[in-house]
């Protein structure tokens, strides 16, 4: 028997959550303004949490290290929000958005939580509507939908190319509503720096004024960590420059489980590495995909005149052309999810396909997509349709409006135009699934401890579909976390204010100044930044799209390694009493270093390949991942002191209402 | 590769005076973004044991608006519709000179070297940019209410504000009119946000020049230097909507 | 509605229906002094009216003073407001790149009006008023004491063109009058929240208006200068 307790509710798939609901406990509007809570980060998960929970009537904390919540990195998805809808018509449900989501994700996820997901995925599209958030609507003024990987219908809503942001923008909006009624207390520019544990609860944070450099308690009777995810640990991402793994990975070390770090998306459309000055990836949507068509050339003659620049790419004819996921996958085509696609790509680049400079490069073109779409415009308005120019003109009009933000956002940095010449993408690490582990409640490890959104591993299993992340973010915050909290907290209203002049706040506190005088005074020779371009190189080549023993092996002693020399050699220059942005990195690369080696032991335990995690000895001979049955659970790991004594558990995946098996996209 | 001069605004705090200074930097590709040319800068400077340039900077993909540089007189650089993080460092010559500001306004005080403190703009959406609904998930169907694809496309336009605060730093005035007009404009354009509009409008103006913001003078310079593009028709929907809200009482 | 002129819009606002109360004005004076250049008599007919009627003098033109003073007091006051609200200034400012000389420029273009403004009253307002309000001659006559000498308008008027400086300063003050024209009528439109189909149109009267109204009072200036 584990001893984690999922704590999922007896009773049928589709009856489960509402059972829940009416089980839990509540806390009377009177009492709820006795009790506080504490969040850190506000993108989606957090952000509408907050919002929510000061509705509610608790005192709510907030905290995010940008200057203000609504720069939080959920900004920066661009594709969609995956809700069960049906409003096409093709057949959508809250079943087939469950069943679409654990097949996606390699029958690695809970199936209640899943379930759970699929069935407030609507209750989002609603609330976001009444917000103000302007979706995208077709003529008739009805709201308009899209397709996304992985799926067969178009479930998916969208804003254009930044969703994210217009989402954001809501539950931002929802929080300034709090923050004018002093429900909720910002706090921008602060950094969690650890979790307070009073009587073995969560019962506040030690925090950094980014601005001062103050060291702050604060206290609270739970605390929500909706902190994203740590993909920055491979320095090149499509994350933000300031994301990390700090909060979530305090609170590991204070008893919060990790469960599958080592579940990693790698997003396959995203702009190629250009040089070794590039600080960050940028991703191209996946919408992309609905009218794309990915390629290589078929021969190595037309790759290496590519690579020398004496052919183009538009110059290579239809048959000479390898649209290898057409191809490979002929009933989902160029819409497979992520992990197929990424791995489809880097197959072909180590066969020598790839058509940049450093051959990590694949075409993506939409010169079939502007034809098809110039026939049917030149069609209706009745012009020729045999009219090359014509077409191409209409077709491009066609395109631009679908997509000219993002080829316009390519043509900044690539300085290729897109309409003309195909783009060249290659995957990028973009999202983790894994995270701390929580319960059905979304509570970790550690009574009082929630994690919501990207921060904690529960829905997406080994890979996520696209536009499924701001769905879970919003689902976590706005419906999940604030009536489970409410269960835990009913048995704190009569506990009072959490002092915060107690000997545990006194460790924390300490701790943490040990921690900051340490990096500031160590007086070496190097940057970060090198540190964490070193860590980037060993997490990307030897943890990346494939794994396999060795590598895994090598990279738990390089990083230990790696860490080591960081601790002698790192230069941190300026004060801790000031703005200090070489300081903050510092922390989170301190953090990246420890979590790296536990993504790595933790890749090498699974023996199998599933979803984002394949294993070179694990796969199909048609080169798939090969799941193994034995696998089939989350893995929790728990700190004892050191990253490489980490003790594994296991959640074992039990699957009642879908069948497991192969996960086929042909 | 490209050798330059840049001259970088250099505040220790916001009680430091502060003052332009210069820095060379050399072997600059012109496939670096531009803040990708101020990370070499500054590990230059740590190699050397100098502090680091400090300036704001998140997605570096021009969506979260943090990043606020004024590069050569102007906001987000030479280019139009783009962020700096967007900038890139084919925009310049070998040689050139490049002069690096922090935003100036009164309502945006200096933290250090070339971050400011935005969150003025916070305070003015705290005020009203927001519309009163709570988080049941009870609410009606989405799809309930059609909206006009041109209002929708418009209210859209308006929301893609990133908050980076280029109008206020390009505007001779440092009116913040633009910003608080894409708030104002999108909630007017769709049902949703009618029944709060007289009091939104008149909040957030109220609490716009509170902030200290200059007037608007219909200049335009907000629009052409906004890296969204955001259309100066907000800001007359916002006088207009103002100016009703004001007679209605 | 309390307090609407202590909001940045009110004032905006303000501003912007001063300017066009002031352009309506300038429509009627442009004409009559445009009769000038046709018809001695209707000029001197329409100048005594303007000069003489009781609703004129006792309630337009006082409306028009403090319409004057009201739009270059507040221009005043909000320009030194916008100033302030910068702080520290840039060292380098590329304002050409993002807007118009016009547009920035409305505090040079609206003090030399200004200006001119003074030398205006001083040339025609101050002197009708004396001979009015002080001699107590209303009769408009060259001769007051001769009732066929003819009315003394567009005799002085003549007599104001032949210096050159003047009608030199005169072309200078309307140039720069074209100039705030140019930005201050469109920015009057914005200001007041007009935006629908029309607007393209307005806007391009406008161009039409603050190009041709100073190009006419230019016009009258030198037709005299050069006929006298």
């Amino acid at each position: 028997m584990s001893i984690l307790d999922s704590k999922i509710p007896e009773g049928p798939l589709a009856d489960k959550w509402t059972k829940h609901k009416n089980d839990i406990n509540l806390v009377n509007p009177a009492n709820k303004r006795l009790i506080d809570v504490i969040i850190v980060g506000t993108g989606l998960a957090g952000g509408s949490a907050a919002a929510t929970l000061a509705e509610l009537g608790y005192n709510v904390k907030a905290f995010c290290f940008q200057d203000s919540p609504r720069r939080a990195h959920s900004i920066a998805a661009q594709g969609g929000i995956n809700a069960a809808k049906n409003y096409q018509g093709d057949g959508d449900s809250t079943y087939r958005l469950f069943y679409d989501t654990v097949k996606g994700g390699d029958y690695r996820s809970r199936e209640a939580n899943v379930y759970r997901l699929a069935e407030v995925s609507t209750n989002i599209i609603d609330q976001c509507v009444a917000q103000g958030v302007p979706f995208a609507r077709e003529y008739g003024g009805l709201l308009d939908n899209r397709s996304f990987g992985g799926v067969l219908v178009s479930r998916t809503f969208y804003a254009k190319g930044q969703t994210g942001q217009q989402l954001l923008l809501g539950a931002y909006a929802a929080m300034n509503r709090q923050i004018g009624r002093g429900k909720i207390k910002m706090y921008a520019r602060h950094e969690m720096l650890d979790v307070v544990i009073v009587d073995g609860k969560a019962r506040g944070i030690i925090a950094r004024n980014l601005v001062t450099g103050e060291i702050q308690r604060h206290s609270a009777h739970a605390v929500v960590l909706a902190t994203g995810g740590y993909g920055n640990a491979f320095y090149l991402s499509t994350y933000a420059m300031g994301s990390n793994v700090t909060a979530a990975w305090k609170a590991h070390k204070r008893g919060a489980f990790f469960a599958n770090p080592c579940y990693t998306q790698i997003h396959p459309t995203c702009i190629p590495v250009s040089g070794d000055h590039q600080s960050k990836l940028t991703l191209m949507s996946e919408s992309l995909r609905n009218d794309g068509r990915i390629w290589v050339p078929k021969h190595k003659k037309d790759v290496e005149a590519i690579r020398n620049g004496s052919l183009k790419p538009t110059e290579i004819a239809e048959e000479d052309r390898d649209y290898y996921l057409e191809r490979r996958y002929p009933a989902f085509g160029n819409l497979v999810p992520r992990d197929v696609a990424s791995r489809a790509a880097k197959e072909r680049c180590d066969a020598g396909y790839g058509v940049n400079q450093t051959g990590e490069a694949v075409y993506l073109d939409f010169a079939s997509a502007i034809q098809r779409y110039g026939k049917e415009q030149a069609y209706v308005k009745g012009l020729d349709v045999d009219d090359k120019k014509v077409v191409t003109d209409l077709g491009k009009k066609v395109v631009e409006n679908k997509y000219g933000n993002l080829f316009q956002m390519y043509e900044k940095i690539v300085d290729q135009n897109p309409y003309e010449t195909p783009m060249m993408i290659y995957p990028a690490v973009h999202y983790t699934m894994g995270g701390l582990w929580v319960d059905y409640n979304l509570m970790t490890t550690v009574p009082g401890l929630y994690a919501a959104g990207e921060a904690n591993f529960s829905d997406h299993g080994a890979n996520r579909l696209g536009a499924s992340a701001l769905m879970q973010g919003l689902a976590d915050g706005y419906f999940v976390l604030p009536y489970t909290i409410g269960d835990y907290l009913a048995h704190d209203i009569r506990t009072g204010p959490i002092p915060t002049d107690t000997k545990e706040f006194d460790e924390a506190e300490k701790n943490v100044r040990a921690t900051i005088d340490k990096l500031i005074n160590n007086k070496g020779t190097k940057s970060v930044d090198h540190f964490h371009k070193r860590l980037g190189k060993i997490m990307w080549n030897k943890c990346g799209m494939a794994r396999n023993e060795k590598d895994l092996k090598e990279a738990i002693t390089e990083i230990a390694e790696l860490r080591e020399e960081f601790h002698k050699d790192v230069f941190v220059p300026g004060g801790e009493n000031e703005y200090n942005e070489e300081l903050a990195k510092a922390g989170r690369v301190a953090d990246f270093l420890e979590l790296g080696e536990l993504f790595a032991k933790d890749a090498l335990e699974r023996n199998e390949s599933a979803g984002g995690h394949f294993r070179e000895e694990y796969q199909t001979e048609g080169g798939e991942a090969l799941r193994v049955k034995e696998y089939q659970y989350v893995s929790a790991w728990e700190y004892k002191g050191q990253a490489s004594e980490a003790v594994h558990h296991k959640e074992p995946l039990e699957y009642k209402n879908i069948e497991v098996k192969e996960r086929s996209y042909k | 590769m490209m050798n330059l001069t840049l001259k970088i605004w250099r505040q220790k705090n916001s009680n430091d005076k502060g003052s332009i200074v210069d820095y060379p930097v050399t072997d600059i590709s012109p496939d670096m973004s531009f803040l990708e040319m101020l990370d070499v800068l500054n590990q230059e400077l740590i190699e050397k044991g100098e502090e680091p340039v400090a300036f704001d900077h998140d997605c570096r993909e021009g969506i979260c608006g943090t990043c606020s540089l004024y590069i050569n007189g102007r906001a987000h650089g030479p280019s139009t519709r783009i962020t700096a993080c967007q900038l890139h460092m084919r925009s310049f010559k070998d040689g050139d000179t490049i002069y690096i500001e922090p935003w100036r306004a009164k309502a945006f005080p200096v933290i250090k070297d070339l971050i400011v403190d935005r969150t003025s703009f916070d305070r003015i959406q705290q005020a009203g940019g927001f519309i009163s609904v709570n988080t049941s998930g009870n609410t009606q169907d989405a799809n309930a209410i059609p909206i006009e694809k041109e209002n929708a496309d418009k209210a859209f336009d308006a929301a893609t504000c990133i908050g980076c605060g280029a109008c206020v730093a390009s505007c001779k005035n440092s009116s913040a009119m633009l910003f608080v007009s894409a708030k104002v404009s999108q909630f007017a354009l769709l049902p949703q946000g009618q029944v709060e509009a007289t009091d939104r409008v008149l909040n957030m103006v109220k609490q716009m020049d509170e902030e200290g913001f200059g007037n608007c003078t219909n200049t335009g310079a907000c629009e052409v230097e906004c890296p969204k593009g955001i259309s100066l028709e907000n800001i007359a929907r916002m006088n207009r909507e103002y100016l009703a809200a004001s007679f209605k009482g | 509605m309390s307090g609407i002129l202590n909001s940045s819009i009110g004032r905006k606002f303000a501003m912007a229906l001063s300017a066009l109360f002031l352009m309506v004005f300038l429509v009627m004076h442009v004409s009559i002094n445009f009769t000038s250049v046709f018809s001695e008599e209707l000029f001197n007919n329409l100048s005594h009216f303007m000069g003489t009627n009781p609703l004129v003098q006792g309630l337009m033109q006082p409306i028009l003073i403090f319409g004057v003073i009201f739009h270059f007091v507040m221009g005043f006051i909000l320009e030194a407001k916008n100033k302030a609200s910068r702080g520290v200034k840039y060292a380098s400012n590329s304002a050409k790149d993002n807007s118009t000389w016009m547009s920035r420029n409305m505090l040079l273009t609206g003090v030399v009006v200004l200006a001119f403004l003074g030398l205006h009253m001083y040339d025609f307002w101050v002197h009708e008023m004396t001979v009015k309000y002080i001699e107590g001659d209303m009769s408009g006559l060259i001769d007051p004491n001769n009732t066929e000498s003819g009315f003394r308008y567009y005799e002085e008027l003549r007599e104001k063109f032949v210096s050159p400086v003047r009608v030199g300063i005169y072309v200078v003050a309307f140039i720069l009058l074209a100039l705030h024209l140019l930005h201050g009528f469109n920015s009057s439109f914005q200001s007041i929240g007009a935006n629908n189909k029309y607007i393209k149109g307005l806007k391009g009267f406008s161009k039409v208006y603050s190009i041709g109204i100073p190009a006419l009072f230019i016009f009258i200036a030198v037709y005299h200068h050069f006929t006298h």
